[in-house]
């Protein structure tokens, strides 16, 4: 059995599954979340890079060139936020994000 | 190996504010001048306006490989754009400089946000459009941080992005699929081939549920709006001002792009997706606005009820829809400019007005004010002669002309119940004791001018609505072609 556009596609619906369940079901820790968001970005990556190897068109290439870098550049702006958020409150606990409710 | 160099005239006003955006990093990094930042903000925008409006003809024009379009729709969203950060920096100088925030960073972010939303307003391509709404996307979860004592804004701001990353995370999910399905990128180019037919309807289903979802928490509809009350409490409301107006124009922009430029053939299928989306947005938004005790928390449920009417336009699929929805977003964002602006001005050091009781009895304490905010209020209610009255109107007329006399009376009786808590702020100016007996403090004269200029234009825009209702459909005509 070789492996085809349809494993590569299950693969990343996995992954983009296993990171939105990271995002809803976290409960803990800021950090989780962040790793969540990018495994979601890495999940699209992935479909992108098949899809573009079996169309053989390079376009698809060409934003996952982008997406990383976009990526890098959330992270750290995540990050920084995390850094102030400690400051201000010294936690980074998911359930401590309470204090804004309607 | 050589490359053509690209036509570089039609991103002029986006390559003018780059540098200039640049300049104020470096004029903040050496200098730490906030003012002059201030400054060069305003004459930034200022020029960017004029070449635009000198630089904009009735052609769309392509470049960068078709990846960048330079049409009358975009042009006019992009001068209502930099009228809007104009309003907004001015009316946020006061607060800021008194909360230590006034800072040439703010101004840089302000400038990079514009940016942003030009990228985005002017893009024909999927990665133009990625790239333009992250870079607005960023610059908006840093400024909301930017108060960094706050610990409201703080936390404000991580939800934000936490929620942000993931509405772009099924944005792209759902582009990969389109990706995958058409073989192209390009809007144009992705429309033809959905036009010749697909092989899967089930995959163009399937990516287009995640990008109505992606762009429906962009927009902050309902069920994808759980930011949008929290972001707006928390942030400073200098910030909640900014984000509540421009980014609407270039959200606007980008269901425009995305949805009518590229996925017009599928909208059998997008318009039951918007339909489901615009009714809980107006349910929800105006039901919740009601129990609200914090001004800023009321008209950020305000903002998720406008956005559905606006979605209601774009669903209509007809072209005075699309011109309808254009008229609505620009409408919305001159009253919401007011609104905010509002209690960013009677905001003071130590002082936010931000609770409902703060506005009880302001005609005593300032009569002019408190009849600007009234003209407002009864604007976003929908009640004529003012502007909101106009752009609820033309969309329904779009609606009942595509067939869809349903949502029409859905969306009158949402804009009854909603009329109920804009009139209650009335109510409290009017008719209850202030707290204070003290007169509004009479400060930063350009502010307040523009304020009253504001109030004046939404009543004038009511009373003498053509004109930029035809502006709109001339645009949309010429785009759309």
């Amino acid at each position: 059995m070789s492996v085809g556009l349809n494993h590569y596609l299950v693969l990343g619906s996995v992954l983009f599954a296993i990171s939105v369940l990271g995002i809803f079901l976290n409960r803990k820790n800021i950090i989780v979340l962040l790793m969540a968001i990018e495994l979601m970005l890495l999940a699209v990556n992935m479909n992108f890079i098949a899809f573009s190897h079996y169309l053989q068109d390079t376009a698809g290439q060409i934003m996952v060139f982008f997406i990383l870098t976009v990526a890098a550049a959330e992270s750290a702006i995540g990050l920084a936020i995390l850094v102030v958020l400690f400051r201000a409150r010294r936690t980074i606990n998911v359930n401590d994000l309470d204090s804004l409710k309607g | 190996m050589t490359y053509p160099l690209p036509d570089l005239l039609p991103a002029l006003p986006e390559i003018l504010v780059l540098t200039l955006a640049c300049v104020i990093l470096v004029i903040e990094a050496f200098f730490k001048d906030a003012k002059a930042a201030y400054v060069l903000t305003l004459l930034t925008l200022l020029g960017a306006a004029g070449v635009t409006a000198f630089t904009g003809g009735e052609m769309s024009v392509h470049t960068f490989n078709g990846m960048f379009v330079d049409d009358a729709m975009g042009d006019v969203l992009k001068l209502m754009t930099y009228l809007a950060a104009i309003t907004a920096v001015v009316y946020s100088r006061g607060y800021l400089a008194e909360r230590g925030i006034f800072k040439g960073e703010y101004f840089a972010l302000v400038l990079f946000a514009v940016l942003g939303m030009m990228v985005m307003i002017s893009a024909s391509h999927l990665l133009t459009l990625y790239l333009g709404l992250e870079l607005l996307s960023l610059s908006l979860y840093a400024m909301v941080a930017l108060h960094r004592e706050s610990q409201a804004a703080v936390e404000a701001a991580m939800k934000y992005f936490v929620l942000g990353a993931l509405a772009s995370g099924l944005l792209l999910y759902g582009m990969s699929m389109l990706y995958g399905l058409t073989g192209t990128l390009d809007l144009a180019q992705i429309s033809a081939a959905l036009r010749e037919g697909v092989s899967s309807p089930v995959v163009l289903a399937f990516g287009l549920v995640f990008v109505v979802a992606g762009l429906g928490f962009k927009l902050g509809n309902a069920p994808f709006h759980m930011w949008v009350p929290d972001v707006y409490h928390g942030a400073p409301t200098a910030v909640t001002l900014f984000i509540g107006t421009a980014p609407k124009l270039a959200a606007f922009a980008f269901a425009m792009r995305l949805l009518v430029d590229g996925l017009e053939p599928a909208h059998g299928d997008w318009q039951q997706m918007l339909a489901v989306m615009a009714v809980l947005s107006m349910a929800i938004g105006n039901l919740a606005a009601i129990m609200q005790t914090n001004i800023k928390r009321m008209l950020a449920y305000s903002t998720i009820s406008h956005m559905g009417f606006l979605l209601l336009g774009i669903l209509a699929g007809t072209f005075a829809g699309y011109s309808a929805a254009m008229f609505y977003a620009i409408a919305y964002v001159l009253m919401s400019l007011g609104g905010f602006g509002m209690v960013v001005y009677l905001s003071r050091a130590g002082y936010e007005a931000e609770n409902l009781d703060d506005y009880k009895g302001l005609n005593s304490r300032s009569p002019w004010l408190a009849a600007v905010m009234g003209i407002l209020m009864f604007s976003m209610a929908g009640i004529p002669p003012f502007v909101g009255f106009y752009a609820k109107l033309t969309i329904l007329q779009s609606l009942v002309g595509a067939g869809l006399v349903w949502l029409a009376v859905l969306a009158v009786l949402f804009s009854l119940i909603g009329a109920f808590y804009y009139l209650r702020v009335i109510k409290l100016m009017y008719f209850d004791a202030p707290h204070s007996t003290g007169a509004v403090a009479a400060e930063a004269g350009d502010a307040r001018m523009l304020l009253s200029l504001n109030g004046l234009a939404v009543l004038l825009l009511g009373l003498a609505p053509q004109p930029l209702m035809a502006l709109c459909a001339n645009a949309m005509q010429l785009s759309l072609q």
